[in-house]
């Protein structure tokens, strides 16, 4: 049994200690808004935070995690209100979206490490996601404009620490795919 | 011409059987709990409208495209595969508009697989270019039927009301009614005949043309979002295959008891041995079923297997290209001709000629293919990110033994696909595991598997000569080709590529030489060859491209003067005059013509918005190219710097004439996503083959673009209100000569065979 705190949970785990957290978070957790893309750590979609930190969690063993503080996608605000997931709406970033997980991930480290990125720092930190899409200019784009709001209002939300508002461990059957929230309601 | 390759591969045709509904399908699988909100499970009961004779009661509501909910929720079918190309959003956005509703009440519902929306086949850049105006008659019909409704409440003619934002309104007494309210009452009237409907004019669109947001884009920064790799049923069980290294070699032994004392594994099974051609059978292989995804990958590498022998286990791909090489500089077989060429050459005052070289690539979407399947009392329900939902359905029925009507086919997003996911193999592993284990199974695909299972992209040679003469006007054109066909997938013994391979980019050259002869060499094929964004058009568009920019710098002109020459004037090309049957994607000629006045067009429009004709600084330079594929018209300018023999890309530019757009930031995201494409295809994409085998596993020896290599990158969309061409392909083809050709300008070195990374440090 692994324990470790899960977007602000306390969360137990049987399983092999040699599991990826991935797969841990995938199917024995049914947080699946966390991907898998590569399984060797060179593409990003399963990135993560661990103690604040961005980490592919598909390399990462349970037993490595034991009392670590794990923040996935699922522990960003469920209303997109984070300045990254804002960017990412305000310039359309995602086109399939598979990968977008992780690069909001890597994105709102980077913020929180450097909050005034430069190009080379954005590619720096961005180098270790892939997207087969080509939203890079999008998203370099929308990084930038995060950084804008945030230097611009004082930082009111700790992202790696944020409540999830639903109970988002232990089941994503409330996921209905057809219930996409409506860009009417949205704008 | 797909639509022709999916055809051949759907004859295993099922029987008829009585149809079960899929409520009863639901009680029977006792499915209801999946979460799962898509097509088929619209509320039964409620108002339905379809095209013409549709029964809105019963089974046949799957017949439907609109459904007006009491709530006034409007549900519209999107019934083509969303990749990330936003049909999810502009299928609801050409119906909602002629529709008059209002956006906030537009709910989009996946479609089934179901022959009653027409081909779901989400490739060849096709959804908009063959549904538009489908999905503006299926919204004027229910616009139409509402609006008879109210005119009936009211005891007026239909004439004095009309439908607005969600309601309908009186004319003369300015009362409205909510489409909610509606609701009941439209769903007694019979639908109008497709002529009597009128249409919005297009300064009237309040959707179509404009830049909506796409609908799941909330979910999609959420992480709420589920994709193929993402489903899960119930006491699901998790298979992972290892399959055969070298196409149609057999499982000859493997050690089931090792794989079995991994910890999570439940079973071990010898997939059914596929027979050949190929065709999209999942290859031989072993599973490994466990109760995760990690137990099944740790199993499979205990699983020891010995592979029996194969035809194929010499391909080598370097020693087939330098094979290729040799023969594309002889004469091949003639498939279009004008005049002489062959004499004109002799009278031409220089001759330039060259050879160009792509090697295979693969898809490598970001989502590796994954499909999950539940088998019960006879019938089977598939969970996967496809493009080809009726395929899927066919071809899992056929495996299975089963008629069609007893396969369901549910559509998840797909995490990319550009081609790979139109292939039902990965849907099939799923639904035979189902069946064998009774229980639910999800298949993943590693990305091992996906680099190295692929339908690849055809490794080609394309050899081009022309002849200048004094005053420096081609008068002699010769372009030969050679790869691997993809009819060779469906029968293994075709060894030339089809007049539909040949229509991408090759038999449709628009240039305007008087003696020009297209010509074809045989190409057997040693792996499985498949469509990839584009296809064919990524040779052809790259050694043409190339070698119009190599004939500008031996007649010293500019690249773009030596475009204009060549496309000659202002007309309208038919290759059929010089004896090619152009397939021209499906369409006709007239409507969708091959207009020179439009290439030209981009061209000129990319070269002067970019600045691609003005001076750069020392190491740098511009390079442009152009063309017409899946009948849209695309010019490309990329700006590069050439420096310690590295490779940088500063600029790209595209301009895209596809004729009415209907979401123009999808077609920019597209036109983005296209540049990108191309060039991590231009400058990094290579798979190759040793022993049969291919020799890439994953993103670390297969590699793609990354943000630190991704160009400032600008878009332009040309105004026009002709037919929609297609969007996700025709942005790629230009990107890869655009890019040697500004690698030449820069520092002199001429590219014929890519990637440039053999070259260069990119």
């Amino acid at each position: 049994m692994i324990s470790f705190t899960l977007n602000d949970k306390p969360i137990k785990v049987d399983a092999d200690p040699k599991m990826p957290l991935l797969w841990a978070l995938r199917d024995l957790l049914d947080m699946t808004g966390t991907k898998y893309g590569c399984g060797i750590a060179q593409c990003g979609a399963c990135t993560v935070h661990m103690d604040g930190t961005p980490i592919r969690s598909c390399v990462m063993p349970l037993s490595t995690i034991a009392g670590k503080n794990i923040t996935t996608i699922e522990g960003l605000p469920r209303d997109a209100s984070h300045p990254i997931q804002q960017a990412w709406l305000e310039h359309n970033v995602p086109q399939c979206g598979y990968c977008q997980s992780g690069q909001i991930m890597s994105a709102v480290a980077l913020l929180e490490s450097n909050p005034n990125p430069d190009d080379s720092a954005i590619d720096n930190a961005m180098q270790g996601n892939i997207c087969r899409c080509g939203t890079y200019p999008r998203i370099k784009a929308a990084i930038k404009d995060a950084a804008k709001n945030l230097s611009t209002t004082i930082a009111s939300t700790s992202t790696s620490t944020v409540t999830p508002t639903s109970t988002s461990t232990g089941t994503s059957t409330n996921v209905d795919f057809s219930l996409a929230k409506n860009a009417g309601e949205k704008a | 011409m797909i639509e022709l390759f999916q055809q051949a591969a759907n004859n295993a045709s099922t029987k008829q059987t009585k149809s079960v509904s899929r409520r009863d399908f639901l009680k029977l699988t006792g499915m209801t709990t999946s979460g799962f909100v898509l097509g088929s499970m619209l509320p039964v009961s409620l108002p339905a409208w379809a095209h013409g004779n549709a029964s809105h009661a019963g089974d046949n509501t799957l017949n439907l495209f609109v459904t007006i909910e009491t709530n006034g929720r409007v549900n519209i079918i999107c019934h083509r595969s969303e990749m990330g190309q936003g049909i999810r959003t502009s299928i609801p956005q050409i119906v909602a508009d002629e529709l008059c509703v209002a956006w906030k009440d537009v709910h989009v519902v996946q479609g089934l697989a179901n022959e009653a929306y027409g081909s779901q086949n989400t490739d060849g850049s096709r959804s908009i270019r063959n549904f538009y105006a489908k999905m503006r008659e299926m919204g004027a019909t229910a616009r139409t039927i509402l609006e008879q409704a109210a005119a009936e409440q009211w005891a007026v003619p239909i004439t004095d009301v009309y439908a607005d934002d969600s309601f309908v309104i009186n004319r003369n007494t300015k009362q409205k009614i909510s489409f909610a309210a509606l609701a009941e009452p439209a769903s007694k009237i019979k639908p109008p005949a497709p002529d009597a409907l009128t249409y919005k004019s297009k300064k009237d669109f309040k959707y179509i043309g404009k830049p909506i947001q796409i609908l799941d884009l909330p979910d999609m920064v959420t992480g709420n979002t589920i994709f193929g790799q993402d489903v899960k049923l119930e006491g699901m069980l998790y298979a992972s295959i290892e399959r055969n290294p070298v196409v149609g070699s057999k499982v000859e032994s493997f050690d089931k008891a090792a794989a079995m004392k991994t910890g999570g594994v439940v079973d071990v099974y010898k997939m059914p041995e596929q027979p050949t051609p190929v065709v999209f059978n999942p290859a031989n292989g072993v599973a490994v079923i466990a109760t995760n995804t990690w137990a099944a990958s740790q199993g499979r590498k205990a699983l020891n297997i010995k592979w029996g022998d194969s035809p194929h286990k010499d391909h080598d791909s370097a020693e087939y290209l330098a094979q290729l090489n040799q023969r594309i500089v002889g004469k091949g077989k003639t498939i279009r001709q004008g005049g002489d060429a062959y004499a004109a050459m002799q009278q031409s005052q220089q001759t330039v000629a060259a050879t160009y070289t792509v090697p295979y690539l693969v898809h490598a979407p970001m989502e590796p293919p994954a499909a999950t399947a539940v088998f019960k009392d006879g019938k089977c329900e598939v969970w996967a990110c496809t493009q080809t939902p009726q395929s899927t359905q066919q071809n899992v029925a056929g495996a299975l033994g089963i008629a069609k009507e007893n396969v369901t086919v549910n559509v998840t997003l797909l995490g990319g696909a550009f081609g790979r996911k139109s292939k039902p193999d990965f849907s099939i592993e799923a639904a035979l595991l189902a069946k064998y284990t009774g229980k639910p199974v999800k298949v993943v695909w590693s990305r091992e598997d996906d680099i190295r299972q692929g339908y690849y992209h055809a490794i080609s040679s394309q050899h081009f000569e022309a002849g200048l003469t004094a005053d420096n006007t081609v008068n002699a054109w010769i372009q030969r080709t050679a790869f691997p066909s993809i009819s060779s997938t469906f029968d293994g013994t075709t060894d030339e590529p089809s007049d539909g391979e040949l229509s991408l980019g090759f038999g449709d050259v628009p240039f305007h030489v008087e003696n020009l002869s297209c010509e074809t060499h045989k190409a057997p094929a040693h792996i499985r060859i498949g469509w990839v964004r584009s296809v064919c058009n990524i040779q052809h568009a790259f050694s043409q491209g190339s070698f119009v920019d190599e004939l500008a710098h031996a007649a010293k002109v500019p690249t773009h003067k030596m475009w204009h020459q060549l496309l000659g004037n202002d007309r309208l090309v038919n290759p059929k005059d010089q004896g090619f049957e152009y397939g021209n994607y499906g369409e006709t000629l007239e409507r969708f013509p091959i207009d020179t006045k439009r290439l030209k067009d981009v061209l000129d429009d990319v070269v002067a918005k970019s600045g691609a004709d003005q001076p750069t600084d020392d190491g740098e330079a511009w390079g442009i190219s152009a063309h017409r594929s899946f009948v849209s018209y695309v010019a490309v300018a990329t700006k590069v710097r050439v420096k310690d023999n590295k490779v940088t890309v500063l600029e790209m530019h595209s301009s895209i004439d596809a004729g009415t757009v209907v979401n123009p930031d999808r077609v920019r995201s597209q036109q983005e996503g296209s540049m990108i494409f191309g060039l991590s295809l231009a400058m990094m994409g290579e798979i190759t083959v040793k022993e049969g085998a291919v020799e890439q596993s994953n993103y670390n020896d297969y590699q793609v673009l990354r943000m630190s290599q991704s160009p400032l990158i600008t878009t332009y969309i040309v105004e026009s209100d002709a037919i929609p061409g297609g969007v996700g392909e025709p942005g790629t083809p230009p990107v890869a000569p655009s890019l040697t050709n500004a690698i030449f300008h820069a520092c002199g070195k001429r590219i014929r065979d890519l990637p440039v990374n053999k070259h260069f440090t990119v």
